[in-house]
């Protein structure tokens, strides 16, 4: 349940942001999440939520930008898109695999008033 | 939270007492850098919010875990200051991370100081054992959490003080999940899997087999008795890791243990070299590294 970690520092960057624009509400939260970040975006969804509450951030929009994993693949010298860890090349079907993109985890941009 | 250091919970303990900070959450540390973002005339591509005139969207465009990442990096410039070689061992519940320590703190005494942080959502049990092979520990309880972070591990750094060319091992909280995303400034993660578990663990839980440098397979000498498959195991830890090592070994019986001794010492020799080459300045001593003022 570590998306609850994650949830308290979107809201720490949230409200950081927030003070330097002079925000007093922020309405909507855009964020991008590799899908391979190990990150489960509906236990997010909730912890958010929850966090948010009592903040300036209370009942905002949570808008999540899902990125497609990318694993080199060492037979093919190539780049190739995966689902998860550990899965075979789709081009190949060989298991030699390493993941070079889709774990991300950053907070984009944010609407605020 | 507090925002600027991030102490999330009021739960977290460190050897059984709350952690307080010395700052007060009043924060006037002048957040205020002068810099302004960009600002958009217009709502993000997405916007669901219903959007008025007096809105503005701005980007922000700012890692998630950036406060735990500057935090473990302050861990890592006072380990690597102070040469020493630290890992994170991370695993399930009951793998045998802390019989593994004490055994190697047994091998490695007098001739090699290890400190150990102790992670586990309640008890000093671990901490306990530890204590009892005469070398140092610290126990963060974590309350509810789920793993260490990189400001729990700061702190308890700071209650205890390892000395220069030791070995700090963390234990981590025994979860297969969590830990995997946060970096503490360790050298290394080690992934500890014990053959009562199953060959498919580093399938199921590819995250933190992809974290990880090192895999200890544990218990080995049960596998006489078991259907575990331990290459099949191997391989599935090299299908979601191609970079891992990994080492056969039984913390009971101490078959295999004297090449973790030697990669243990191996790593320690490394780090030891890095501070004497020492290129390296470490900021805060204190080592609260509350973001902004644990800048060097």
């Amino acid at each position: 349940m570590h998306e609850m970690s994650i949830a308290e520092s979107v809201l720490g960057i949230v409200e950081e942001t927030a003070r330097r624009e002079g925000f007093t509400r922020v309405k909507e939260v855009r964020l991008e999440i590799g899908r391979l970040a190990a990150v489960e975006i509906e236990a997010l969804r909730f912890c958010f939520d929850a966090v948010v509450r009592g903040s300036l951030a209370e009942g905002a929009a949570l808008a999540i930008d899902e990125t497609p994993g990318t694993a080199w693949c060492f037979g093919c010298s190539r780049s190739v898109p995966v689902e998860a860890r550990g899965d075979l090349c789709p081009a190949c079907g060989g298991a030699r695999l390493q993941v070079n993109g889709g774990t991300e985890m950053r907070v984009k941009d944010l609407l605020g008033t | 939270m507090c925002t600027t250091c991030g102490c999330g919970t009021d739960q977290v303990t460190i050897d059984g007492h709350g952690h307080h900070h010395h700052h007060d959450h009043d924060h006037g540390h002048g957040h205020d850098h002068g810099h302004h973002h960009h600002h958009h005339g217009e709502g993000p591509s997405h916007s669901h919010a219903a959007s008025t005139p007096a809105d503005r969207a701005v980007a922000v465009e700012q890692a998630i875990l950036a406060k735990n990442d500057a935090e473990a990096n302050a861990n890592r410039r006072l380990f690597t200051a102070k040469g020493i070689f630290a890992l994170n061992l991370v695993s399930s519940p009951g793998s045998g991370k802390t019989t593994l320590l004490v055994e190697t703190i047994k091998r490695l005494a007098g001739d090699l100081p290890i400190t150990v942080i102790e992670g586990d959502q309640q008890t000093s049990n671990d901490a306990d054992r530890i204590r009892a092979t005469g070398a140092r520990a610290v126990q963060v309880n974590t309350g509810k959490g789920c793993h260490l972070d990189a400001h729990m591990v700061g702190h308890a750094l700071e209650a205890l003080a390892p000395r220069e060319d030791s070995i700090v091992m963390i234990e981590n909280v025994g979860n297969l999940v969590c830990p995997s995303a946060f970096d503490l400034g360790e050298a290394h993660k080690v992934v500890v899997l014990s053959v009562t578990e199953g060959e498919d663990k580093p399938l199921k839980y590819p995250d933190m087999f992809a974290a990880a440098d090192l895999m200890l397979l544990n218990k080995c000498d049960l596998l006489p008795h078991l259907a575990f498959d331990a290459a099949l195991c191997e391989a599935n830890a090299r299908r979601v890791n191609p970079a891992i090592e990994v080492l056969r070994v039984s913390a009971t019986t101490g078959e295999g243990l004297d090449k973790w001794i030697d990669w243990v010492r191996g790593g320690a020799r490394e780090a030891r070299g890095r501070r004497i080459r020492g290129t390296v300045g470490v900021g805060c001593g204190a080592v609260c590294t509350c973001a902004e003022s644990g800048k060097p």
